[in-house]
């Protein structure tokens, strides 16, 4: 599928040589200029999202009003619900009939979702919701954070269940992991987040506008009419507890296939490491840089970048921080993500958090001068 | 390779639009490319600003502490910029409304009068083109071929009228980049 471009006419057709090879023209993979949230919409529609549900905010405004113009290009179904508890409700409804479908929002509309999210994990309901983070908490501001970590990661709404979280720290990456977010959520009828942040929904960076598609699925479960079958049910009521005891015995056993089967990591500068830095999203991006002026200054840093962050890649974690002096948890909330990574490594190793929020990001050099201060207070005896 | 670009200025004075048009060259080079607007409360006659950041690999943090090029167009852009950009780092300041000095002495500094080159070059509107122009005329960050196919992609359809203007305004900054003294 290809994506459509409303601000253009012309596609450009460069051949060109790059520069300084002196070799012969080839043509260039020809790629386009997308916005965070214009992308992860149409990486959606191409995955087959058959309903899209959801309420103005920002930072995510854009992955709303790319859907309203081109889902019913497409045939499909757009609404914009009266709020965010509508939109979610209407989620439910849709999946339980079969559709493919995806609700998105910002941190405070997520939290108004949160009842419904409950319902879809005790309905075994697949959806993908994704969260395109701001400051918080309450309205907080529009800035991009990470604050919504621990929400999306243990839980988000009442009651035992878990949502696997996959957290982009690029455009290109976001496309990948919203298809993959559908095939997860189809696999182990499960709703699945995407966790974005401002600055990844607001950006915009060279993709490929040859999004893959996905397979649709067939599921026997839905409830689409029941003239000539037995009747299902879809709920998350049970009344008596034995009954709930045994689905949520049940519920739990497919959490344990998911954290056996969706853990998903990367790794840049980890084989020499002595600190190892682990971040996600737009904080892994700066981390990136830090690492790299922490090696033009000598130290030997790594970044292990955590890209399910329910299910955790801990034993990853571990395994690649077993010969390192510190870890560090760079994030853009105030130690979240640093419980988790304390979780995997299980005191084997220091661990230190550096973090900003409300919408403030971590500056490379603040990143480098955390890693300076983890080397100082620690002797390297850990390994 | 990595290039950091830092534009700055009044909302309408086209910095989100300048940015774009060094995100599409960039892009029709085979470059890397990340664009970020401020995308803050703001209105037309506030502050406007957009990170621009080019590199022929993997691109790493989108904020930016040390910004090797800064493109200031009003007043309170250059105080909150200037102290941004790195030891010999490029500060184009638009001297038509900018009155103040830089402060610093590690920088190269290139004062351009850009309402009255945009003037001269026939749209006097087109003041970020013209910065833009003289920042890639003095540091050929993308070439000037590109920049025209940027201008004709990104105003290609709707607003096709305008490239000529806007072709015209960036070669005027272009070629006061390529010739200005150092400040």
């Amino acid at each position: 599928m290809t994506v459509a471009q409303p601000t253009r006419t012309t596609q450009p057709t460069l051949i060109a040589s790059p520069p300084g090879t002196g070799g012969e023209a080839s043509p260039l993979p020809q790629r386009i200029l997308m916005k965070g949230n214009e992308a992860m919409a149409e990486a959606a529609i191409a995955a087959g999202c058959d309903a899209y549900f959801g309420y103005p905010i920002t930072p995510q405004a854009e992955l709303l009003e790319w859907m309203a113009r081109r889902m019913p290009e497409e045939g499909r179904v757009f609404v914009q619900a009266e709020s965010e508890l509508a939109a979610i409700n209407m989620a439910l409804g849709a999946a339980a009939a079969g559709a493919r479908v995806l609700v998105s929002s910002s941190s405070p509309g997520i939290s108004l979702m949160a009842e419904g999210m409950s319902y879809m994990a005790g309905s075994r309901l697949p959806v993908v919701l994704i969260n395109v983070m701001r400051g918080g908490p309450g309205l907080g501001s529009i800035g991009a954070a990470q604050g919504d970590y621990l929400q999306a990661t243990k839980g988000h709404g009442h009651g035992d269940y878990r949502v696997p979280v996959l957290g982009p720290s690029s455009i290109a990456e976001a496309i990948d992991l919203v298809r993959e977010a559908f095939a997860i959520a189809e696999r182990y009828r499960t709703p699945v987040i995407l966790l974005a942040d401002g600055i990844l929904g607001q950006a915009m960076e060279p993709v490929s506008p040859n999004f893959e598609a996905l397979a649709p699925s067939t599921p026997d479960w839905t409830l689409d009419g029941a003239d000539g079958r037995e009747p299902r049910v879809v709920k998350s009521l049970h009344l008596r507890p034995e009954d709930l005891e045994r689905h949520d015995i049940a519920l739990q056993a497919v959490y344990e296939e998911i954290e056996a089967n969706e853990i998903r990591w990367a790794g840049e500068e980890l084989a020499d490491a002595e600190i190892i830095l682990v971040a996600y999203g737009t904080a892994a991006r700066v981390s990136r840089t830090a690492v790299q002026r922490a090696r033009a200054q000598g130290l030997r840093a790594g970044l292990f970048r955590p890209i399910s962050l329910w299910p955790f890649p801990a034993a990853a974690l571990r395994e690649a921080s077993a010969g390192a002096r510190a870890v560090v948890a760079v994030e853009m909330s105030a130690g979240q993500l640093v419980e988790d990574v304390r979780l995997a490594i299980e005191g084997k190793v220091p661990v230190f958090h550096h973090g900003r929020m409300g919408g403030m990001v971590p500056t490379p050099d603040g990143v480098v001068g955390a890693m300076r201060q983890a080397w100082a207070v620690t002797d390297g005896g850990a390994a | 390779m990595e290039r950091s670009t830092i534009i700055a200025g009044f909302g309408g004075q086209g910095i989100l639009f300048a940015g774009k048009v060094l995100a599409e060259a960039a892009l029709l080079e085979g470059l890397e490319v990340l664009w970020i607007p401020s995308y803050g409360p703001e209105m037309r006659g506030g502050t406007a600003s957009c990170t621009v950041i080019i590199a022929d690999g993997l691109i790493g943090s989108p904020v930016v502490d040390r910004a090797d090029h800064a493109v200031v167009l009003n007043p309170p852009s250059l105080h909150k910029y200037e102290p941004l950009v790195a030891p010999g780092g490029l500060l184009v300041v638009n001297t038509t409304l900018i009155e103040a000095e830089p402060t610093r002495g590690d920088l190269e500094v290139l004062e351009v009068p850009c309402t009255a080159v945009a003037r001269r070059a026939g749209d006097d509107k087109l003041v970020s083109i013209v910065a833009l122009g003289a920042m890639i005329g003095r540091r050929q960050l993308v070439q000037r071929d590109t920049v025209h196919q940027a201008l004709a992609v990104i105003l290609g359809g709707r607003h096709a009228d305008m490239v000529a203007a806007d072709v015209a305004a960036f070669d005027a900054g272009y070629e006061t980049g390529l010739e200005m003294v150092i400040a």
